[in-house]
């Protein structure tokens, strides 16, 4: 019975969310005058000089299409972006998607740095990637770390639920390599496309979502 | 002058880390939301002997700076902004408006007043002049409906404009503002996110805005938020009183039409 309502609550909401957008000013149309008008301003809002990347202004196709549709893309914009976005997915050199969950646990908290300009850059060093996914800003996944956000959905017992089989391994490492890859225009960064994690991060993120061992399986 | 309430400010800190159930965190809320001990109202009063004072190459104060409803016109003019100025051609907030006649009344440099405009909260800094004069601008309106024109054309574009950079996804995050702040109830650790769409959320933020910062133990204008906003995303640094920084807060002020300025505000 618990089981019955929970599920349903649970489609109920669902239902709602992804209706949310239908006739809403949130829903988007790409508009070429106002991508115009965008592109203008963004070129006259960043100035170049110290400390400055002006190359991350500048959007790729998945970037551009999200944000035109308002992450709203019809049926063959969302089929390119996925098929383009599954095929820049890497695996690591070892072929491992299940790496070590210890190294994953700290990852997964782990996340500072990637911030560049003059007024508060983070040290040269850490100003590329691979220092961590910051995963708690928007995921609850060990239930002893209370200060998880929300954005994204929890985690806790994720691998509990799903076991360690072969292919909810290589769905976990693909997802978060690239979310895009499965849904269009998730909320959630491109973790090893854009460099954020290198693919043996991911791996003991995987490691540290699914292993029976970790805390999130508790 | 010591106008830094240390103490208020050190309770408020060692609050924070307790802030772990949702009842603290409303708590601590609660005790931001005290008005009247608000170290922002102190730096207010900083900023208006620096606009009154006469400064620059010209030595001249800025009483005679127009915010729209005219010369030396403060009253009000803060909450009918971001609107067109014939003078500059261009849509303006409080904080680029303020530039202009930094430049144009008391013959500043535009550059040298780029070249420091925040207050380094890391090494505890006093706000900079430009942070206290425009919230003292900002605190002209207070208790007075936000409401900006949108009769002229670029008016009408700002708003628009700043919506669609809203959605913009950009930099390694693939963020846009609206990853974080187009639903209820979202969370980034435990800092509650401003729905722009919840006509309440927005307008309970706009309003309280310059707010006084806890953790920076410094008062902030919109203009930074829009920085520390970009610079999160991993974004190289946004121009202060850009086109594209005051669109988003056209969009923002747009959200927001009809509530009353409640300044300043206290946050985090």
């Amino acid at each position: 019975m618990n089981h019955v309502l929970t599920l349903s609550t649970l489609c109920a909401a669902l239902t709602l969310s992804l209706s949310a957008h239908a006739g809403d000013p949130k829903a988007g149309k790409p508009d070429p005058k106002l991508r115009a008008l965008v592109d203008q301003a963004i070129a006259a809002s960043f100035l170049p000089g110290e400390g400055q990347d002006l190359s991350r202004l500048k959007q790729d196709d998945t970037q551009r299409i999200c944000s035109d549709t308002r992450n709203n893309p019809d049926a063959k914009q969302a089929a390119d972006i996925t098929a383009r976005e599954a095929g820049n997915i890497k695996h690591p050199e070892n072929g491992k998607l299940m790496g070590d969950w210890k190294k994953g646990e700290k990852l997964f908290a782990a996340g500072f740095g990637m911030r560049i300009g003059k007024i508060e850059p983070d040290p040269v060093a850490k100003q590329k990637g691979g220092n961590g996914g910051n995963c708690y800003a928007c995921h609850a996944a060990d239930p002893k770390e209370v200060a998880a956000g929300n954005v994204g959905p929890s985690l806790t017992g994720y691998g509990k639920l799903r076991g360690t089989g072969d292919d909810i391994v290589k769905y976990t490492y693909e997802k978060i390599y690239n979310p895009q890859a499965f849904t269009a225009c998730s909320s959630m960064p491109r973790m090893g496309h854009n460099g954020i994690l290198t693919p043996e991060q991911i791996a003991d993120i995987t490691a540290y979502l699914l292993s029976p061992e970790s805390p999130v399986n508790k | 002058m010591n106008w830094k309430l240390y103490s208020l400010a050190t309770a408020l800190a060692v609050a924070a880390p307790l802030a772990w159930g949702e009842a603290s965190v409303a708590e601590y809320r609660a005790a931001l939301a005290d008005k009247d001990g608000n170290p922002g109202s102190l730096i207010i009063e900083k900023g208006g002997e620096l606009f009154k004072s006469p400064r620059g190459p010209k030595n001249v104060s800025l009483e005679k700076c127009d915010f729209g409803l005219g010369a030396g016109k403060l009253k009000g003019a803060a909450a009918q902004m971001p609107r067109y100025f014939k003078d500059t051609d261009r849509v303006q907030d409080v904080e680029s408006r303020l530039v202009t006649c930094m430049v144009t009344l008391q013959g500043f440099d535009e550059k040298e007043i780029k070249a420091k405009l925040y207050a380094d909260h890391r090494i505890n800094e006093d706000n900079t002049p430009l942070e206290a004069m425009a919230a003292y601008v900002y605190a002209q309106s207070d208790g007075m409906p936000i409401n900006p024109p949108m009769k002229h054309p670029k008016e009408k574009e700002a708003v628009k404009l700043g919506e669609a950079l809203f959605w913009n996804r950009y930099g390694p995050m693939d963020f846009s503002c609206a990853t974080c702040h187009s639903e209820d109830n979202k969370r980034v650790r435990l800092q509650a996110l401003v729905n722009h769409y919840n006509k309440k959320d927005i307008s309970a933020t706009v309003s309280a805005w310059p707010t006084y910062r806890v953790s920076h133990g410094a008062i902030r204008n919109m203009q930074h938020r829009m920085w520390d906003c970009h610079w999160q995303m991993r974004l190289p640094d946004i121009d202060y009183g850009s086109p594209a920084a005051v669109a988003i807060i056209a969009f923002q002020a747009n959200q927001a039409r009809g509530e009353k300025f409640n300044l300043p505000g206290m946050k985090r």
